[in-house]
């Protein structure tokens, strides 16, 4: 039933509203004195060395990677934990070879050391 | 309805009563996080044998109060070479997943904003979408610390949503349902009365996701001020970094309250009060139930955070991949296991 979400659209309304809105009166109240030096990214007090934006470990891709395959996975246990009941022993064994599947991918990205970090 | 000679229509009066619930609701859970803070400085104060803020009000009671009205009129420093539509941005994000998840709490019978059936579901969704805030607010701060800062929050957010998510799967086996309402009835008719009994193993996996989906200690890594100041938000100042900060402490209470209601019983009460005590009476001690355990597990946070360090990065990515996972999905399948032995469907 759509009008079930109703109720979360206009939450999510007022959310935004207050957000934006406490953001948008205190810009008219509070004061603005912006020099050089207020405005330089933070670092600890000496001048900025290099871009920020510099290349980061490719083991944070690897995660990324991995959380796909297994939030999908989580994803298709809730259903089946939902009907869990209605279907039983045969639901149980599918799900158990389910997650056998996902546990050979689980141990060779353990024996790959996709979890190690160093 | 006719109200002073005027017609209106029911949609009308709908939306209007659903406007005052989100007024109560988003009112009373600012006032909370207000005071959590006020809760958590004093619980720590105590603990370290301090005695906690106490200037500002009796027992500093107005503290917060006066901690609002700081930011509020504080300078909105944004930096110079930072990238400004997504520096504006990111604490609305981060604030409004955050209190958007509050809808689909039940805080006592029969209340509650949007009662769908993937209550848990929408919880996870908002949870994520949180993460979106952070890694924005890391990239367009143009900082070193905000960058790095949001990059370990990106994926340690991602590594414990998959333990968390699977450490409620044990839940929706008992319950039978996704949404929050069920899962309390459903605990009703348990023995126990409360689903941490059974799902120990899930409640201690979802214990430890949470600490680290909220970013607090002993997994605060993005933000470890010893090593990345202030992580993410390094670089925000005033009222965009109250926006961050309501956003933490509202995360805390939906994470708390999750704790309430699918693994303590939630507002659930034993049936011999339900039927002897006039139907407001109980409500509003189910209400009173469910805001103990809310707070009991807020207390734990603090308490954690008074008296553990913090763990270093690898330890924190092998603990989530290592042994919380295997540790959720061993759960999963012997919850499925003995409900099966117990239903007789072997």
């Amino acid at each position: 039933m759509p009008s079930e979400y109703l109720p979360i659209l206009i939450f999510l309304m007022v959310a935004t509203a207050f957000g934006i809105g406490a953001l948008l009166i205190g810009g008219l109240l509070r004061m603005k004195r912006p020099y050089a030096e207020k405005l330089m990214p933070y670092e600890s007090g000496n001048l900025p060395v290099g871009e920020p934006r510099y290349r980061f470990s490719v083991k944070f891709y690897i995660v990324a990677m991995l959380f796909v395959v297994f939030d999908v996975e989580a994803i298709f246990l809730y259903p089946w934990a939902i009907v869990f009941d209605k279907i039983g022993l045969y639901a149980f064994i599918e799900m158990v070879i389910f997650i056998v599947i996902l546990l050979v991918g689980y141990i060779y990205a353990w024996k790959k050391e996709a979890f190690v970090w160093d | 309805m006719n109200i002073l000679g005027i017609t209106i229509a029911p949609y009308i009066i709908n939306i209007v009563i659903i406007l005052l619930k989100i007024a109560v609701v988003i009112a009373i859970g600012l006032l909370h996080v207000a005071y959590a803070t006020y809760f958590e400085r004093k619980v720590i104060g105590h603990m370290q044998v301090r005695l906690g803020p106490r200037e500002v009000g009796p027992h500093g009671l107005l503290q917060p109060i006066a901690d609002g009205i700081k930011l509020f009129f504080k300078e909105d420093i944004i930096p110079a070479n930072a990238d400004k539509p997504l520096f504006y941005l990111a604490p609305v994000i981060f604030m409004v997943s955050a209190l958007t998840s509050l809808s689909v709490i039940p805080f006592f019978d029969g209340f509650v904003i949007a009662d769908i059936n993937i209550g848990l579901l929408f919880i996870f969704a908002m949870s994520s979408l949180g993460a979106y805030g952070i890694v924005m607010a890391g990239w367009a701060s143009n900082s070193k610390y905000s960058f790095l800062g949001g990059l370990r929050s990106a994926s340690q957010v991602i590594s414990y949503e998959i333990a968390m998510g699977l450490s409620l799967v044990g839940v929706m086996i008992m319950a039978g349902s996704l949404n929050l309402t069920d899962i309390v009835r459903a605990q009703q008719a348990y023995p126990t009365g409360m689903f941490a009994i059974p799902q120990f193993v899930g409640f201690f996996v979802f214990i430890l996701a949470a600490f680290a989906e909220t970013n607090r200690l002993p997994f605060d890594l993005p933000e470890a001020e010893s090593e990345l100041v202030a992580g993410y938000f390094t670089e925000y100042s005033g009222f965009r970094f109250a926006l961050f900060f309501l956003g933490e402490y509202t995360a805390m209470l939906i994470m708390s309250s999750i704790a309430s209601i699918c693994f303590l019983g939630g507002w659930g009460l034993p049936t011999f009060i339900t039927a002897n005590l006039p139907v407001f009476l109980w409500k509003a001690l189910g209400l009173g139930m469910f805001l103990v355990k809310v707070y009991a597990f807020m207390f734990l946070y603090y308490w954690v955070r008074a008296t553990l360090p913090r763990y270093r990065y690898d330890q924190l990515m092998a603990i989530g991949w290592k042994l919380l996972i295997p540790l959720a999905l061993a759960n999963i399948v012997i919850t499925g296991l003995i409900k099966i032995w117990i239903k007789g469907m072997l």
